[in-house]
């Protein structure tokens, strides 16, 4: 008699859609089951309140230091540049931060397809070499960047910064980026080969658009990590001013409500984008489940 | 039929249906050896199939034909080229994956016309439609994989491949996800593609009724090696070693001793303690020890006070353990002392059963139909075992 | 491909066959990640480990050093600042504890109860990772405000006696803490979170089909299969939570929250004493070397690397 045998991944078929988890029975919320949600529902309010804060304190008629609420105002907003230092100190910020993210997702996306896809000797150890940086805590990787680029005698500045910066989120995209290759079926690129595509056409056909989600994901995570450094760039900037730092140094003397401004900016902004993002695959996974 | 050479192809294809030639190819991984010195010729046009357990090394050895593995000793030739050091994307191959392996981001036209946009052929789109058409999935070209069904994506597959007119055609178990009534029709529509085509078919299975329906010659592997060649009858008739025997459909095989020569061209063998008689042109050996056997459908329960014709042999009494009624034919097992347990498959011609669990019943079969094996070869290899299936 | 999908997660459990195949061709691949990874990550810290051993010029000025193999730096440094180092450790192990507990359910709620809603998990993600977008001081210094002793919050934990009266939040462990926790929550919910998503559902009703109820299942099933995202998740929290200063500067005081990450900092650049920030510097991150490995390899999740 034949033997149905079935391939390790179900070939490419949609997921079937699972189960709700939740109260089967009427309304009836068991405790456990509640407890869940509840805790959840808290966690979020408690992660989201300072980000609150920031916001409302933007609209802060302030004088020099933002730290009692005075009235309502608009003038933040309609002039963010006021006050000295701040747009200056946003725009190097962002600079370094594209220059980083270019960079180190370049970097990172070739290591983790060569860590997934290939066999060689001493794998073990590039891999230990990719995950050191991210465990050596940031004052460790500021200092000795610091130590280095004193006895070079280097001159501490931007060129510094994107260095430093490159270097702890390679790390990061290597891990996310490997991730994705790791779940990507390597028939897939067989059967490239065996369509007569070279491996630079297979890889420009068919791996690249795959992976390109994850590599997406590692580079927006890069350059949130790089535009919200401040221990490393502040060991490795010199006079060269960055956003986060620009505001640890002002909040001695007061932190002026344009840094609000811009915090609550960028944070209305990379949530626009990401639940954009977000929409456009939902509206696209369900078109796709319609056919 | 004609095949377009692209301008930038670094190998001008061999011929649509060539030959392929493996010959002396061992491949190690590390101290694993998989596949052992094989040797073996497709002829050009043939539908040849490649039958064994999982573990066997049939996949390795279409990997290697391939060109996604090289062989660690030996070398493989496709229309008479030696391609043995050629990498995958040079040799006039094509295969269809186990997993099919669709391009999720692209449509089914495009995925169907990969191979010839990579080979610069002229006039894609005619030629996608065609390959499409000749798989009848020309109403989907414009779908993504994930949205088809199993047995669409085979077709996909399959069309992928098939439009490049290689000048061999390798599938790797295609049809193992498919459930049974659809797996029937691709087998049928495979058989017909490949005589209309032309093309030479290599096909890697482990459903033995899937390499004797379809193929024109079968190699059952087993460990790196083959065990036997040939057609699918000859395999079936005349097996030449247990483990083929026990694969290619069931045998009944018991242990004895060759005794004489007896008139005829038949041998005289012993098993425990009953003559039966063996052509001599179907056994492996004619001295010592054998495994003597014949196939449950072959065999049948004699009647109350009925004896064996001269041309028959007989064994029993024995007890009926199990009777399973399966429409068709009805299947027994009985268990003669000394002997084992035999199974017995009696078509079903008069919708009654003949025997009930319980009864004693003696066993015959005609003298044509039993064959002889190498009384050293484990008379268990080749049954399924539980504890191995994957 | 919603942000979970793109993260590498979903889709089921990855093939048998991504077993690395191939044996060429990774070289031009790895070369210009690892050259930049000895150039500006190993050179940097054999360096410092060089530097930790320096001595001062003698008569020279404030800041001035020549190389030498002065081991006795670390006896020093250790000597005089390992409160600083012990507390360092000590607020991390807590926060990361607080982020687990906290982060967890989060976790859970995201991946196991919003299931198949794909909109609602996307949204909360989102949630999760949009603070990251505000400067990370900015939201520092809102919990400072929100924890001041004339806030909202003081005066409700007077009102309920579980402050005594004259009890402060600020410029205490417990804020550098708080702080610390709230920092790195979403390093300790996403691992978790991309852990729990990769289960299946039907395992939990094989739990139920075989009489656990829901806790058992949870203890016994859910638990252990998200181990590796609750070791990933730990492992990023404690880490930079350990050398963190900008949390216990801005949240501490300077007699009982100062952590070994301000010390090396004002060593670096208050005092100029490089060979002291340096061996102190070697010290955690050898410490923490130690700690993950050992951490890593009880809890059997190597592949983690």
């Amino acid at each position: 008699m034949s033997t149905v045998v079935e391939p390790v991944r179900a070939a490419a078929a949609p997921r079937p859609r699972p189960a709700r988890q939740g109260p089967r029975r009427g309304q009836r919320w068991r405790l456990g089951e509640a407890l869940v949600p509840v805790i959840a529902g808290l966690a979020f309010l408690y992660l989201l309140v300072p980000v609150a804060y920031t916001v409302a304190f933007s609209f802060n008629d302030a004088g020099k230091s933002n730290l009692v609420w005075r009235g309502f105002t608009l003038d933040a907003w309609r002039n963010p540049c006021g006050a000295p230092q701040v747009c200056e100190a946003f725009a190097h910020s962002l600079q370094v931060g594209v220059a980083s993210t270019v960079i180190a997702t370049a970097l990172g996306t070739l290591l983790a397809i060569a860590l997934v896809r290939f066999r060689f000797r001493g794998r073990p150890l590039v891999n230990l070499l990719v995950f050191l940086p991210m465990s050596t805590p940031e004052v460790v990787l500021g200092a000795a960047l610091l130590a280095q680029f004193l006895s070079l005698r280097v001159q501490l500045g931007f060129t510094t910064v994107v260095i430093a910066h490159v270097m702890f989120c390679i790390s990061f995209v290597v891990v996310t980026v490997k991730a994705r290759v790791a779940s990507l079926d390597p028939a897939l690129e067989e059967a490239a080969a065996d369509l007569y595509a070279t491996p630079w056409h297979a890889f420009w056909r068919v791996t690249f658009p795959l992976l390109l989600p994850g590599i997406a994901a590692a580079a927006l995570l890069a350059f949130s990590l790089s535009f919200d450094d401040f221990i490393i760039t502040n060991f490795n900037s010199g006079a060269f001013t960055t956003f986060p730092k620009f505001v640890y140094v002002s909040a001695a003397r007061g932190i002026p409500p344009q840094a609000n401004v811009i915090s609550s900016f960028m944070f209305v902004l990379a949530l626009l984008l990401v639940v954009a993002f977000q929409v456009v695959s939902s509206v696209r996974a369900g078109r796709r489940q319609r056919g | 039929m004609t095949t377009t050479v692209p301008a930038r192809h670094t190998t001008t294809p061999a011929p649509a249906g060539a030959a392929l030639e493996v010959a002396g190819v061992t491949k190690r991984f590390g101290a694993f050896v998989a596949v052992d010195d094989l040797t073996l010729t497709v002829p050009s046009g043939s539908f040849f199939a490649l039958l064994g357990p999982s573990g066997c090394g049939k996949t390795t050895t279409l990997r290697m034909v391939a060109g996604l593995e090289q062989p660690t000793v030996g070398s493989i030739s496709i229309g008479g080229r030696d391609v043995t050091g050629a990498r995958a994307h040079q040799r006039p191959v094509n295969t269809v994956f186990q997993s099919y392996a669709l391009f999720p981001h692209l449509t089914v036209a495009e995925n169907v016309g990969f191979g010839l946009r990579r080979r610069r052929v002229a006039d894609v789109a005619a030629r996608v439609a065609e390959g499409l058409d000749l798989v009848e999935l020309g109403h989907l070209a414009d779908r993504r994989p994930a949205l088809l069904s199993g047995g669409q994506q085979q077709r996909v597959a399959l069309a992928r491949a098939l439009v490049n007119r290689p000048a061999l055609l390798l599938l790797d178990e295609p049809l193992g996800a498919l459930d049974l009534k659809l797996r029937r029709q691709m087998q049928l529509e495979l058989k017909r593609i490949q005589t209309e085509v032309g093309l030479t078919f290599v096909h890697v299975t482990h459903d033995q009724e899937e390499a004797m329906t379809m193929a024109d010659t079968v190699a059952v592997m087993n460990k790196g090696q083959i065990e036997q060649m040939g057609a699918p009858a000859e395999l079936y008739e005349h097996p030449r070693t247990a483990f083929v025997a026990n694969f290619l459909g069931r045998s009944n095989l018991v242990p004895g001793t060759v005794v004489e020569r007896l008139d005829g061209d038949l041998l005289g063998v012993d098993v425990g303690g009953v003559r039966v008689r063996v052509p001599a042109a179907r056994a492996v050996r004619a001295e010592g020890a054998v495994l003597v056997g014949a196939r449950p459908e072959k065999m049948r329960l004699l009647a109350e006070g009925e004896e064996p014709a001269a041309t028959e042999n007989a064994v029993g009494p024995g007890t009926v353990v199990d009777v399973s009624f399966t429409g068709v034919s009805t299947q027994y097992e009985v268990r003669v002392p000394g002997l084992g347990t035999f199974g017995v498959f009696a078509q079903n011609l008069s919708g009654r059963a003949g025997a009930a669990p319980g009864d004693q019943v003696r066993l015959a079969w005609a003298v044509d139909f039993t064959f002889g094996l190498d009384g050293r070869d484990d008379a268990a290899e080749g049954v399924a075992d539980l504890d191995l299936e994957p | 491909m919603s942000l979970a999908v793109a993260l590498g997660e979903g889709g089921g459990p990855p093939p048998a066959a991504s077993r690395p195949t191939r044996t060429r061709g990774h070289r031009p691949l790895l070369l210009p990640g690892l050259a930049y990874l000895a150039l500006f990550f190993v050179a940097p810290v054999a360096v410092l480990l060089a530097t930790s051993l320096y001595v001062p010029v003698p008569g020279g000025d404030v800041g001035q050093y020549q190389p030498a193999l002065h081991g006795q730096n670390y006896v020093d440094a250790l000597a005089k600042f390992w409160p600083q180092l012990v507390r360092s450790f000590g607020f991390a192990l807590m926060a990361t504890l607080a982020a687990l507990a906290i982060g967890y359910p989060m976790a859970y709620a995201i991946a196991v109860r919003a299931r198949g809603r794909r909109l609602l998990q996307g949204l909360l993600l989102v949630l999760v990772v949009a603070p990251f977008f505000t400067s990370f001081i900015l939201r520092t210094i809102a919990w400072k405000q929100i924890l001041a002793d004339d806030s909202f919050v003081v005066a409700a934990l007077h009102w309920l006696h579980l402050l005594p009266p004259g009890g402060r939040l600020t410029a205490t462990p417990f804020a550098v803490v708080c702080g610390l926790t709230y920092n790195f929550l979403p390093f300790m919910v996403l691992p978790i979170y991309a852990s729990l998503e990769r289960l299946d559902p039907r395992m939990l009703e094989a739990g139920a089909d075989l009489y656990a109820s829901p806790f058992t299942t949870f203890r016994t099933v859910t638990l252990p299969l998200s181990m590796p995202g609750v070791v990933g998740g730990t492992l990023l929290t404690f880490i930079p939570a350990s050398g963190d200063y900008v949390n216990s500067s801005l949240l501490g005081n300077n007699t009982n929250t100062s952590m070994i990450g301000q010390v090396i900092d004002a060593r670096f650049f208050k005092v100029l004493d490089y060979p002291t920030a340096a061996a102190l510097s070697v010290v955690l991150m050898v410490a923490i070397l130690v700690l993950v490995g050992s951490y890593v390899r009880r809890s059997g999740t190597e592949e983690l690397l």
